[in-house]
């Protein structure tokens, strides 16, 4: 049975304040006076064709439910969603922008939403893109959806471009003295023209790093280029089989973290992780697709946020935030504004 | 308006070589690629510096006069087409590239760099731009972004928006915004990814971080002739199903593989009904692994010929045909309109069929040239637009077509964008409330309209348009056409 779209809409209208819930695995701006729609009604696929490369299901189906569907027809969600061993959703997923350490090869949820339909301020219900993966007809509310936090609509469903799943997988791990040696190493697997899959970056105890690179595609050509790999670095493990495959699930779910610590994401360039690494140096870090996301855990967000403004860096809580997640220094934009002023006149959605 | 102080301004800002008012030195701007429209604009500017454009945009809110941003002109849509009575700000001399970072592979701008200019200065650290429209050799990289522009290679790599990570922008009041970073990734809604594929309705772009990205080691490219259209798309069908992702799919039906052949001698078989181009690349072991399996499939959709590249020669041939298909068509018609719709892949048989008894029934010549990965159609409409109707037949057909694709499940337009020529089918794709929310947002963001006035939005809805009927902009005498 369909969710009720309308209820929804008027749900909108009829509050002051609203804030959409999903699975409430990821932080999101709060509000004491806003009320909650929730929209775990609003799960299940939608429409799936394999050979279209295209699904569309509500905004808040697990996004478990919806890899396990792609599985069955060697299909994946090449932007890599974070958490959803918790039970992340869709929604929350673009709302958040969450894609992992496999974002680096294809690209983000940006590059793979293609359509979404969503409540605005206004309780009026949009359509932005369509179920084609190729369409430039219409202003892109898509990519606008992606990393808004709820704060510009209510996602009610979302149609992704699905890629083939690569067959097999490898994993090099490298080990480096330092960053800095790391740093010097990570230009050449980002410009080679080999086709890497994820460069994750991790800081171990007493400054040594590790690079671990993964490569996927057709199993026959695996071993040939691993070897390519481990020249281009000089020395290098490789992991195969459920090693690796564990190795990513954990990176993923964010393993590692201590469970009264905050997780941070910092997007960057590579050339701003020295002064970043510098000045969070005793926290735990990992610094993701190929050097351009930081993940950094710490129990003093408040210090946290001070050197992410100091650096002029955004970050945001995506685990155990107390308040705004919206760590760092947050540019704003006469172009963002308006944005907001069309979709949500009243002021409606937290901010 | 006040044109003489408007006039007298833009004197103030610009040196009188740069600033066009002369009949004449207008002329060649009252057009771009959709030639069957043409407007005469008050003038044009021909800004140098960021600041410059900033100044005409500023000049053009104060004294209320709409404005269209145009590069090389190269718009399938009529997407810089200008407006009677208003500025053309040409961006080609904003044709800096202003930073190359080989390390972080990324590029910053200016809006007139053309698309293959990127790529040329790329190429030395072995990165390219990969967004490929054909018209990449002049097409500016303002354009791109302005229309979200594609090309050969959108299945695997997406279009423009996929590789811009940032924007400098100026809004139509004037104002400067920067959208995006230069990051891959981002902690905040993605603006930039809004204002790419706005068609000029947001403001201007006067920065643009692109992202690049390495240049495939090796490519492996084949043809395949078919004797039946149908038999093309399956083997399409075939390809996807067999798990590969190829870096393009592209078929071409008879008439145009004519015209390439008379154009560029690309060495397409004449006798085929519909030639596939099928070109894999990336790693050289993965695509060896993947040709292998690629070539099963092909052979096993029984085609007459297969043909493959043995080199970068025979494998730019190949493309030049592909390439050179829309001008190439200009050999078997003095005129022809090219749509972009798209339908869903499975569908293509469907649509192609269609097309054709449409064809048959206007009697009107369409050949066919397409994105078969993502499911892109480019019907090319020909017609003699020296006799009478036969324009008007010709749009009719072209009306039928995007009917066909809006009722297939698919859109009006790929990779063209909406411009002048596909405004009035945007009701027909989206809803009343869709339509509203879009003007509403482009309201708020231009309430004065002066950013690319009278697009991608049906007549009617725009205060300077009110007329109803075919071609409003005709009746109200704001343009004509041959």
């Amino acid at each position: 049975m369909s969710p009720d779209i309308r209820d929804l809409q008027a749900a909108v209208r009829a509050h002051v304040r609203v804030q959409p819930r999903g699975a409430r695995t990821k932080c999101a701006p709060r509000a004491d006076d806003a009320g909650i729609l929730d929209l775990s009604a609003f799960s299940g696929v939608i429409e799936y064709q394999p050979t279209e490369f295209v699904i569309t299901a509500w905004a808040g189906t697990p996004v478990a439910e919806v890899q396990a569907l792609l599985a069955q027809h060697g299909q994946y969600l090449p932007f890599d969603p974070l958490l959803v061993g918790r039970g992340a959703t869709l929604g929350g997923t673009v709302a958040t922008n969450a894609c992992g350490p496999e974002r680096y090869r294809y690209g983000g949820v940006r590059d793979f939403l293609i359509g979404t339909r969503f409540v605005d301020g206004n309780g009026a219900l949009i359509q932005g893109g369509g179920k084609v993966v190729k369409n430039a007809a219409g202003f892109d509310y898509p990519k606008l959806m992606v990393g808004s936090l709820g704060r510009l609509g209510i996602l009610v469903d979302v149609t992704f471009k699905v890629f083939p799943r690569p067959e097999a997988y490898a994993t090099l791990r490298v080990d480096c003295p330092s960053l800095e040696a790391a740093l010097a190493l990570l230009p050449k697997l980002t410009n080679c023209p080999y086709d890497l899959n994820a460069i994750d970056l991790l800081m171990g105890a007493g400054g040594a790093a590790a690079l671990f690179i993964r490569v996927g595609g057709l199993a026959a050509g695996l071993p040939q280029r691993m070897d390519r790999v481990r020249a281009l670095c000089g020395s290098g493990q490789v992991i195969t089989g459920d090693d690796e495959a564990r190795f990513w699930h954990a990176a993923r779910e964010f393993e590692w973290l201590a469970p009264e610590e905050c997780l941070v994401k910092v997007p960057l360039t590579p050339s701003r992780i020295p002064a970043l690494d510098a000045s969070v140096r005793h926290a735990q870090r990992r610094y993701s697709v190929g050097g351009n996301v930081a993940w950094i855990a710490t129990r003093d967000l408040p210090a946290l946020d001070a050197a992410l403004k100091a650096l002029d860096l955004a970050g945001l809580v995506l685990l155990n935030a107390a308040g705004d997640p919206r760590i760092g220094h947050h540019r704003t934009n006469a172009f963002a504004e308006r944005v907001a002023r069309a979709l949500d006149p009243h002021g409606r959605f937290v901010r | 308006m006040n044109q003489s102080a408007f006039l007298a301004a833009l004197r103030a800002i610009f040196p009188p070589d740069r600033l066009l008012m002369a009949p004449a030195a207008l002329a060649a701007y009252e057009s771009d690629a959709l030639t069957a429209f043409q407007a005469r604009p008050v003038a044009v500017v021909i800004p140098e510096t960021q600041s410059e454009v900033i100044a005409a945009v500023q000049a053009c809110h104060r004294f209320g006069v709409p404005f269209v941003a145009r590069g090389s002109g190269t718009s399938l849509s009529g997407g810089s087409l200008p407006v009677k009575e208003g500025l053309v700000i040409a961006l080609n001399r904003l044709n800096r590239i202003l930073r190359l970072d080989p390390q972080q592979r990324i590029a910053v701008v200016e809006p007139g760099v053309v698309n293959l200019d990127i790529t040329k200065a790329a190429a030395p650290y072995g990165l390219l731009y990969a967004p490929d429209p054909s018209s990449q050799p002049i097409c500016t990289i303002g354009g791109n972004v302005a229309f979200n522009s594609g090309g050969a290679h959108c299945l695997k790599y997406g279009m423009t928006s996929n590789h811009v990570l940032g924007l400098k922008v100026v809004l139509p009041d004037g104002e400067v915004a920067e959208l995006g970073g230069e990051s891959l990734d981002s902690v905040d809604a993605d603006y930039a990814g809004l204002f790419v594929g706005s068609e000029g309705l947001f403001g201007i772009v006067l920065e643009i971080t692109v992202r690049l990205l390495p240049k495939p080691e090796t490519y492996r490219t084949l043809l395949a002739a078919y004797r039946s259209l149908e038999a093309a798309g399956d083997a399409v069908s075939s390809v996807i199903a067999s798990g590969l992702l190829p870096g393009a799919l592209e078929i071409m039906d008879n008439l145009s593989i004519q015209a390439a052949e008379a154009a560029v001698k690309p060495g397409y078989p004449l006798d085929a009904a519909a030639l596939l181009i099928v070109e894999l690349e990336g790693e050289r072991s993965q695509v060896e692994a993947e040709w292998e399996r690629l070539k099963a499939v092909i052979d096993a959709s029984q085609p007459y010929l297969i043909k493959v590249a043995r080199n970068d020669d025979e494998r730019m041939k190949i493309w030049k045909g592909r390439k050179s298909a829309f001008s190439a068509v200009g050999r078997l018609s003095p005129d022809y309109i090219v749509q972009d719709g798209v339908v869903p892949r499975r569908r293509l048989g469907e649509a192609l069929a269609e097309i054709e008894k449409l064809s048959a029934k206007w009697g009107i010549r369409v050949a066919n040239v397409f994105h078969a990965g993502d499911g892109n159609l480019h019907p090319l409409i020909m017609f003699d637009g020296r006799e009478p109707g036969a324009l008007h037949r010709a749009e009719e057909l072209a009306s039928e077509i995007i009917d066909l694709c809006i009722r297939l499940g698919g859109s009006i337009t790929g990779e063209h964008g909406v411009g002048m020529e596909k405004r009035q089918y945007m009701p027909r794709q989206f809803a009343p409330a869709d339509m509203d929310a879009m003007w509403a947002l482009r309201k708020v963001i231009d309430p004065d309209e002066l950013a690319n006035r009278g697009k991608v939005f049906p007549a009617g809805e725009a205060p300077a348009l009110r007329q109803v009927g075919p071609h409003p902009l005709e009746q109200a005498g704001v343009i004509s056409r041959e």
